[in-house]
């Protein structure tokens, strides 16, 4: 099994669907000739030219639109947002269209699109590339929202979006591209889009996460079994619609349970996953539900220090399992 | 200089109250740090409690007998610095810091009543294992239970019961939290019967073992006293019968003789509202709300449900009542609501025939009022002559700490007369 990249499994799984099925195609800013701004579709364009591999103008409304309307037509779009952070110009194309088209035409069309964007922070990207966005689109039934953390869940996770019949945001840490590596198979698999993931089974405190921060946490509780504290940890992988069985399941393990998100803590997909806990989970809490996310300030800061204190990191996750365990 | 609190300590690990046995010192005694001031007894330990400063004795606040809990004040101290070492009046600044620590050590000492403080799945845990919190000792956050405590309990096999021989409760049965602290004072020393084959053990469900600790609470606190009165009802029972199918042919259910009752005791209670109090240790609390407790019997249990705002109702809306609360008990589907807030009981126990009966006060409750069975008797009339006429006996236990002999009897004149009274022209149904 080959160790590559998050940002490798990517490319790989664009490769492999496009050539497994010749509707699949990529289109996106500069995602033909430069190959992507972080280089997430190299080499595409040499392999299967720019009929497939569209380079667009800034334009997001229309890169989506257009996605959508060769989606209707039978096509596999596999559109790119070069930052989540751009993708608000198109939102009333995913949102009003892309996730209701389905509903509203009783089941006789449908947009089997995939939207790619990397987001998150931790990258000195500040304002404009830093954002995390998923809670906009976790409101909306009809659309899917994947946040893999893994080089292995990446590849089987965008894989399975292509061949969604319905549309899939599919969103990628930016710093996990070159940060995260991971051992990934090289046959032909997929993994199931709302299902979440035990990354580590404990019995103490039970971490609830997605996307980066699953790293952070990893490093955190073995950090924290040195000192006999034993950490379960849940990869949500999949935010909309979320796996409420694993929740509840998770969550009464230990009764004590810590919520991480990266994004702003009021409104994000944490809080809901509290209330999936707070409605089944009662009688099998021993503790507060506790919630450890970004400050409800409206940009990451491009100061150093300043994102240091906005971004999750293992420490501050250390802190707050300890702090649940001892309670 | 400074005043500081002196606060009952922690004596051992679940120690949550004491009682303080006696003062060592007085007020203006002049003690060093850890002098003893006081004797406390836990159920755990005897101890002495030692001075966490030097000075005088400004107020003790607590008096010897008193039961306080861990943290509570007990009386206050102006303290000089805290080091015992004597210093002048000018090292103002130095006593002020000393301020600032000792009110750190007050937060610490805040947090120590965690013991008590049970998380949804301790609870659920201990009471489907019947496990006694009370002999468990929590490693959590200021003596917190944790769930992993209890885990390694039942996982050991070595679980603390209340009582040894307890039957094992469903978590359905068990009772709610509120009266599980009363609970063990009725539990029954079970030990002393013996069981000989063919005997038949039935297990105690919640509902009767609430039914047996309030009765035992109400009998044990409330010195009953006991009065009956009887009641011609000849008109009430020539007036009901006369409108009864009439009645249910248009409410599409009976109309009975308890609506009447409930009707003329809550009128007599009017008038005489101490009977619709409650004995509240150092004062009686007259209730303005009237609301009436009805007994209401299943086939092994009783249920006490209320009408509120009983004053309020028409002898058709009482009857109503009467029969909605029946029907609930009857489906299992009374709620918490149904069951608060009454300030008097009627109980009708001429439904199974009883001529005579001496009911136990529903605690809180300063008084219970039993309607008998009507029966036919020969009576001798204001006349000399004797007629046939339908009795009924009216009983009434009291709280005799509340009420006495006297106004119980003027209250028992009143509901009489206004029963006897009862005719078509002056009572109406609606």
């Amino acid at each position: 099994m080959a160790v590559m990249s998050y940002i490798d499994a990517v490319t790989l799984a664009l490769k492999e669907e496009m050539a497994r099925d010749e509707n699949v195609f990529v289109l996106g800013e500069d995602v033909g000739v430069r190959g992507g701004v972080f280089r997430a579709t190299a080499g595409l364009i040499e392999e299967y030219g720019e009929h497939r591999v569209i380079d667009t103008p800034l334009t997001e409304s229309a890169i989506a639109g257009v996605g959508i309307g060769a989606a209707l037509y039978g096509m596999r779009p596999v559109v790119e947002m070069q930052f989540a952070d751009f993708i608000l110009p198109a939102v009333n194309q995913i949102i009003s269209e892309a996730a209701k088209i389905r509903y509203r035409s009783n089941n006789d069309w449908s947009v089997p699109m995939t939207i790619r964007a990397p987001y998150g922070g931790g990258v000195h990207g500040a304002l404009y590339h830093s954002q995390s966005i998923e809670a906009i689109f976790s409101n909306v039934p009809g659309l899917k929202v994947v946040m893999p953390s893994t080089p292995y869940d990446v590849k089987g996770l965008l894989k399975a979006s292509i061949r969604d019949n319905d549309p899939v945001l599919f969103l990628e840490h930016k710093r996990a591209y070159r940060l995260i590596k991971g051992e990934v198979p090289e046959d032909d698999y997929t993994l199931p889009i709302g299902k979440a993931d035990t990354k580590r089974d404990g019995d103490d405190v039970t971490v609830i996460t997605y996307g980066l921060a699953v790293h952070f946490a990893l490093q955190a509780a073995e950090k924290l079994e040195r000192e006999g504290i034993s950490t379960h940890i849940l990869d949500l992988r999949t935010v909309y619609p979320l796996d409420q069985k694993a929740i509840i399941e998770a969550a009464s393990k230990t009764g004590k349970v810590l919520l991480v998100t990266e994004d702003n803590k009021e409104g994000s997909i944490i809080g809901e996953v509290s209330a999936i806990i707070a409605e089944n989970c009662l009688f099998d809490l021993d503790a507060p539900i506790r919630r450890l996310a970004g400050p409800d300030i409206p940009a990451m800061p491009y100061s150093p220090p300043m994102e240091k204190f906005f971004m999750i990191n293992p420490e501050k996750i250390e802190h707050a399992i300890r702090e649940l365990a001892e309670f | 200089m400074a005043t500081e609190k002196i606060t009952m300590p922690q004596l051992g690990e679940s120690v949550t109250e004491g009682t303080i046995s006696k003062w060592l010192v007085e007020v203006g005694d002049v003690v060093q740090k850890y002098d003893p001031i006081a004797e406390v007894t836990t159920d755990k330990v005897n101890a002495e409690v030692p001075s966490s400063f030097t000075g005088k004795i400004k107020e003790l606040t607590a008096s010897e007998g008193d039961t306080l809990e861990v943290g509570d004040l007990i009386g206050y101290i102006e303290s000089e610095a805290a080091d015992g070492a004597e210093e002048d009046e000018s090292s103002a600044e130095k006593a002020e810091e000393k301020t600032v620590e000792t009110d750190g050590l007050t937060a610490e000492a805040s947090d120590a009543p965690m013991k008590k403080r049970y998380s949804p799945a301790v609870l659920k845990l201990a009471q489907e294992n019947d496990i006694d919190l009370d002999q468990v000792n929590g490693s959590g956050k200021g003596g917190r239970i944790t769930r992993k405590d209890i885990m390694i309990i039942i996982e050991s096999g070595n679980v603390p019961k209340a009582e040894p021989r307890a039957e094992k409760k469903s978590a359905q049965e068990a009772p709610k939290t509120a009266a599980a602290a009363e609970e063990k004072k009725a539990a029954p020393q079970s030990a002393s019967i013996p069981v000989v084959p063919g005997d038949v053990e039935i297990p105690v469900s919640g509902v009767r073992r609430a039914i047996a600790t309030n009765m035992v609470r109400s009998k044990h606190e409330a010195p009953h006293a006991w009065t009956m009165v009887e009641v011609d009802v000849t008109n009430l029972v020539n007036y009901r019968n006369s409108v009864k199918n009439d009645f249910k042919s248009k409410e599409g259910y009976s109309l009975t003789f308890l609506p009447f009752f409930i009707k003329a005791t809550v009128e007599a209670l009017k008038e005489f509202p101490r009977i619709n109090s409650m004995w509240a240790g150092d004062k009686i609390i007259e209730k303005k709300d009237i609301n009436i407790s009805i007994a209401v019997a299943t086939d092994d249990a009783l249920y006490v449900p209320v009408i509120k705002n009983a004053d309020e109702k028409s002898i058709k809306g009482l009857g109503k009542s009467v029969n909605d609360l029946a029907k609930k008990v009857r489906e299992n589907r009374l709620s918490g609501d149904d069951m608060q807030g009454g300030t008097f009981t009627v109980n009708n126990t001429g439904s199974f025939g009883s001529i005579q009966s001496q009911p136990i006060i529903n605690y809180p409750q300063a008084a219970i009022l039993s309607v008998e069975s009507i029966v036919k008797r020969p009576v001798v009339m204001n006349n000399g002559m004797i007629a046939v006429r339908d009795m009924v006996n009216l009983c009434m236990s009291l709280d005799h700490r509340v009420l006495d002999g006297l106004i119980v009897g003027r209250f028992l004149a009143s509901v009489k007369d206004k029963l006897e009274k009862i005719t078509p022209e002056n009572t109406s149904i609606y």
